[in-house]
């Protein structure tokens, strides 16, 4: 398939004797919006650090673009196109807003160093809704914002691929309302998005295809109305 | 600070210093700004991995001594002119920092410190059975004739001190502003962070351990002319590494001006209590004064001095 962007193929990962991931296969096509989800602990988070290359997987593949990057450093596959949010964000403390953004607009997108840069940076921060704390540190950002930094640290990558783990958690309904906006439009110019989210609603108004993940496993796999009606799905919430 | 005013600073103090040259003929005020410039010089080079990079480094003893033995093999062997002997010591400084990063960037917090101890140690075991550069008993270094157009060889030697010295400071601060500079800081704030911005940490690391080598050779390979009889005990002395840690941590290490206000305050206090108290006080000072601001001041003078300006802004 021409359009396909990421393709993981039989993915495990152990961390000793327990078995985060399991045989995980999955395609994601250019341009999809496919959300992810799974109760705590079914190893979301895992399968994200192993496609952005945070962790090494122990078994399997993947392939981005077509390009095999299993055995990739994560800095190469941010530079090929994949960016990501952290679940708890992690700005870098130091800087300003502005120059957490000047890092992957320098380094991962390759772009204009200098002021151009700073233009850049600051077009993001507008998008997101940041303009004004530009200049302030970001280890003294609300929790919020911090969330919201990470997403525009994710977009500054000029991304491909852009992952976002939880980045709606804590935020009041408007806010979420806000960041689906702003991931719609950036699907819009060819961004392709997968999504992690505990918000149900969220997940399922946005996306396109979900994938449910429990164990370390793939246990169901369809259109969000397909799954909410998944017997399988239901007990992985609920319980049986 | 402003280019001009900066690069303006940097000449005037350049000017000063010269200027010093055709007044005090007292050797005593050479030797102790020789020494107060060498500790600055360590300062600005520790602080580029120590500061900048957040790897603590407690071997820079170890890269100062290369400096300084580089020195002493070569003038022994091919009796090179000093300013070829510095880009020696700088370039075997330089590799034994690439060297070092590969070994043990891998290496996360207190294990990299230990690291860096252990080579420093290791590097001194070796020179101490190295005949050829004197070994244990040291080895005595003739200091030569010219001197240029000073009136003496240690004027001469502070002269060149105070360039490499200033240089230092003029490559620390185009790299804290620099691109570069933005990529090692992404590395201490959050190195899996900063990987996935795209920043290739483990190059980054290495160009900040060789940059640093580099500069503790560099301000080790005047030293033999300087104290004219080298024996591993001076050369690799706990107080260079000592103060090395201590002038950035005082000044403080997240900006280029630290190391060197660090550098001033300490070498100055070590340079007069020498003098007026006792010699053997040097330590016991930076230790003091290190315990004081890192319980009362952990982000340094320069920390102290942005949190009083942004309190005023605010």
């Amino acid at each position: 398939m021409s359009d396909e962007l990421l393709r993981v193929g039989k993915l495990g990962k152990r961390f000793g004797g327990f078995v985060a991931l399991d045989n995980v296969s999955l395609t994601v096509r250019a341009g999809e919006r496919l959300g992810l989800i799974g109760p705590n602990g079914s190893g979301k988070t895992t399968l994200i650090n192993c496609i952005t290359g945070a962790l090494f997987n122990d078994q399997g593949t993947i392939h981005f673009d077509g390009r095999d990057v299993t055995l990739l450093p994560p800095f190469q596959r941010a530079r090929a196109g994949m960016a990501r949010t952290f679940q708890i964000p992690r700005p870098f403390r130091s800087m300003t807003v502005l120059e957490n953004l000047q890092v992957p607009l320098e380094y991962a997108a390759r772009g204009p160093s200098g002021r151009r840069a700073v233009d850049e940076a600051l077009e993001v921060l507008e998008v997101i809704g940041l303009r004004e704390r530009a200049q302030e540190d970001s280890a003294r950002l609300t929790q919020i914002d911090m969330r919201k930094l990470e997403l525009a640290r994710a977009m500054a990558a000029k991304p491909r691929l852009l992952i976002s783990d939880e980045a709606m958690a804590g935020l009041s309904s408007n806010e979420v309302d806000d960041v689906l906006g702003i991931l719609r439009r950036l699907n819009d110019t060819g961004i392709t998005i997968i999504m992690i989210e505990h918000i149900m609603h969220a997940v399922m108004r946005f996306s396109e295809r979900v994938i449910c993940l429990d164990a370390g496993q793939i246990i169901c796999e369809g259109t969000p109305q397909s799954i909410v009606q998944d017997a399988g799905v239901q007990r992985a919430y609920l319980g049986a | 600070m402003k280019p001009v005013a900066f690069w303006g600073a940097l000449a005037a103090v350049l000017a000063a210093g010269l200027a010093l040259t055709n007044v005090a003929a007292n050797e005593y005020y050479y030797n102790a700004l020789y020494l107060i410039l060498q500790g600055m010089l360590m300062a600005v080079a520790w602080n580029v991995l120590g500061g900048f990079t957040g790897y603590v480094n407690f071997g820079s003893a170890g890269f100062f001594a290369m400096g300084a033995y580089t020195t002493v093999a070569l003038d022994k062997a091919l009796g090179l002119p000093l300013p070829l002997l510095i880009l020696a010591g700088g370039a075997v400084g330089g590799l034994v920092g690439l060297g070092l990063g590969y070994l043990t960037l891998r290496l996360k917090g207190v294990y990299f410190a230990i690291a860096t101890l252990a080579m420093s140690i290791v590097i001194e075991t070796l020179v101490v059975n190295w005949s050829y550069v004197g070994g244990a008993k040291g080895s005595y270094m003739l200091t030569p004739e010219k001197h240029l157009w000073f009136d003496s060889y240690i004027q001469m030697l502070f002269v060149v001190m105070l360039l490499l010295t200033l240089s230092a400071v003029a490559v620390s601060r185009a790299l804290s502003s620099s691109r570069l500079g933005r990529g090692l800081a992404a590395i201490r704030d959050d190195e899996v962070a900063a990987e996935c911005a795209g920043v290739p940490t483990l190059r980054l690391k290495l160009v900040s351990t060789t940059v640093m080598g580099a500069m503790m050779g560099i301000a080790g390979a005047p030293f033999p002319y300087f104290v004219t009889y080298v024996e591993p005990g001076s050369a690799f002395s706990l107080f260079i590494a000592v103060n090395a840690i201590a002038m950035p941590m005082i000044g403080g290490t997240a900006h280029w001006l630290g190391p060197v206000i660090g550098a001033l305050l300490v070498g100055t206090t070590q340079e007069i209590v020498k003098v007026t108290v006792s010699s053997e006080m040097n330590v016991l000072i930076v230790g003091v004064m290190l315990v004081v601001f890192i319980t009362l001041a952990p982000q340094g003078i320069v920390g102290v001095a942005r949190k009083y300006l942004r309190r005023r802004a605010a």
